[in-house]
């Protein structure tokens, strides 16, 4: 679910329960999911890299294959 | 007439005990009569007066019987209003129903072995969900310096109960800095060991992944035999870990961490390295990678965590907890499960980022807490000429160590020009608290660097 999503639905909640200071802790919340999303994708894009980078043998074996 | 303070180490009273020239009834009596004179700082939840008076009067005996069980017998101790000690309730500061338990968790356990003596039990933000010790169900813990500031927290009242003399050690739980944040506001020692070093049975959880329990004491020697006792290291738990006389390596993490400073913080931490590289120590500038997203990787384990323990008790009790401790737990309910896995994939990103930046160094220095005692109740605190909301500003330089489970140390190092304690923090290797306990025994006098810091046991 894309954070606008998932802050859309959960303020929606909120305003339902009557929490309304829940809200801009909600908003809070949903930028650091982006933060925290971000994170994750450059861990697994740099982690790919460097498995690719470590195994120049083999792709150029799988090629010729 | 207020008692005056005994603010003496237990490295200085327990040999008085041992020789039977000072009574544990008396010094339990001095601190009941300090618990009492300073009552305003709401630094205890539950006051045992009665069993540590009788166990104070056995434990004479014994000594008198030549039973001498070893540094911690008789001495006054508090147990933070979290943790299990039989017979009285475990409240968690909160007017939800507290649980009565039959038996001491086994840290409680260990210490009474040891001949400890409790005499109550502290007062803390509730539940351990907060930096400030402001949101209690029996009142907000009050710094002794200024009543309308804060002590940090969450365990706050176990910081103020060592200032004002109404115990010799505490025992504090740590799920994001809350025995090392209210250490450095109030200046006294506190330490988190190694994640799992210490058992957290009979403690109230908050977070199963970060919570750690702890010591705090008046020195690190009198936190290090704490240490040894909570860790059942019965055979010599006064003995303190020595390490060869050596060059010591520093490491401090700049990025991030000593980025956004109080003055008088930065000044303190300057201060110290300059001491430590005139008295021929290493002392270097680390990187800590992806230090910078540690916020966010500790929101997103322990506000579903929290959510998760109190799941049944907010369905049932929602209106009794504090308002902006619901408020949290709520917040934790809408963390996507996708997100939590999430955040504890990369808890062992960040985990081996400390071991890098760590390779080399005996421990990493670094201030505890970047700002002095924050007003009760404030929201944003001024960091630096800029606002910031005050419990991220408190965490911001001790959670990390909760995600990777590296032991570490806040020590007093002075105080800001307006009278302020400061607290430094050291982080050691997993596995090697008592190294860690070692280095900070060494480093204590540079860090209070003579100006007159709160604690060292000068009574």
């Amino acid at each position: 679910m894309q954070t606008e999503d998932w802050l859309k639905a959960a303020c929606a909640d909120a305003d339902r329960r009557g929490l309304e200071g829940l809200k801009p802790l909600l908003e809070s919340l949903a930028r650091s999911t982006a933060s925290l999303r971000e994170f994750d994708r450059a861990i697994r894009a740099s982690d790919a890299a460097s498995i690719s980078e470590s195994t120049p043998a083999g792709d150029a074996a799988g090629r010729e294959r | 007439m207020t008692p005056p303070a005994d603010l003496r180490s237990i490295a200085e009273v327990a040999p008085l005990i041992k020789a039977g020239t000072l009574s544990p009834v008396d010094l339990v009596r001095a601190a009941l009569a300090r618990i009492d004179a300073r009552a305003e700082l709401n630094a205890f939840i539950t006051v045992m007066r009665e069993t540590a008076l009788a166990e104070a009067r056995a434990s004479e005996g014994e000594v008198a019987a030549g039973r001498y069980r070893g540094p911690l017998h008789g001495i006054p101790v508090s147990v933070k209003d979290l943790i299990d000690v039989a017979g009285t309730p475990t409240t968690g500061g909160s007017a939800v129903p507290p649980r009565y338990p039959r038996e001491d968790a086994p840290i409680v356990t260990r210490l009474r072995e040891a001949g400890a003596i409790i005499v109550g039990k502290t007062n803390l933000h509730e539940f351990a969900f907060g930096t400030t010790s402001d949101e209690s169900a029996f009142g907000p813990v009050r710094h002794p310096q200024d009543p309308s500031r804060s002590p940090g927290g969450s365990s706050g009242g176990a910081a103020v109960a060592l200032l004002e003399g109404m115990c010799f050690a505490s025992v504090g739980t740590d799920t994001g800095g809350s025995i090392r944040i209210p250490s450095a506001a109030c200046g006294v020692v506190g330490l988190k060991a190694t994640i799992h070093e210490l058992p957290c049975t009979g403690v109230l959880p908050l977070s199963h992944t970060l919570d750690h329990v702890g010591p705090m004491a008046r020195t690190v020697a009198d936190v290090s035999t704490m240490f040894r006792a909570m860790n059942g290291d019965v055979a010599d738990p006064g003995a303190h870990g020595h390490l060869p006389p050596d060059r010591r390596v520093f490491g401090v993490p700049e990025t991030y961490f000593c980025e956004r400073l109080d003055p008088g913080v930065r000044e303190a931490l300057e201060r110290i390295r300059g001491i430590l590289t005139r008295a021929g120590h290493d002392v270097r500038p680390v990187e800590i990678d992806d230090a910078g997203r540690t916020a966010d990787v500790y929101l997103h384990i322990v506000l579903p965590e929290a959510s998760w323990i109190h799941a049944s008790m907010l369905e049932a009790h929602a209106g009794r907890y504090s308002p902006g401790v619901r408020l949290r737990l709520e917040m934790g309910r809408c963390v996507l499960a996708e997100d939590y896995v999430r955040a504890l994939s990369l808890q062992t990103v960040l985990t081996h980022a400390v071991e890098r930046a760590m390779a080399g160094c005996d421990a990493l220095l670094l201030p505890a807490l970047a700002i002095p005692a924050p007003p009760l109740g404030a929201v944003t605190v001024d960091v630096d000429g800029r606002r910031e909301p005050v419990r991220a500003v408190m965490l911001r330089l001790t959670q990390l160590f909760n995600i990777t489970g590296h032991p570490a140390i806040a020590l007093p190092a002075g105080r800001t020009h307006d009278g302020w304690p400061i607290g430094m923090q050291l982080v050691g290797h997993p596995g090697a608290t008592n190294q860690l306990l070692a280095l900070a025994a060494e480093t204590e006098g540079y860090m209070i660097g003579g100006d007159g810091s709160v604690g060292g046991g000068t009574g």
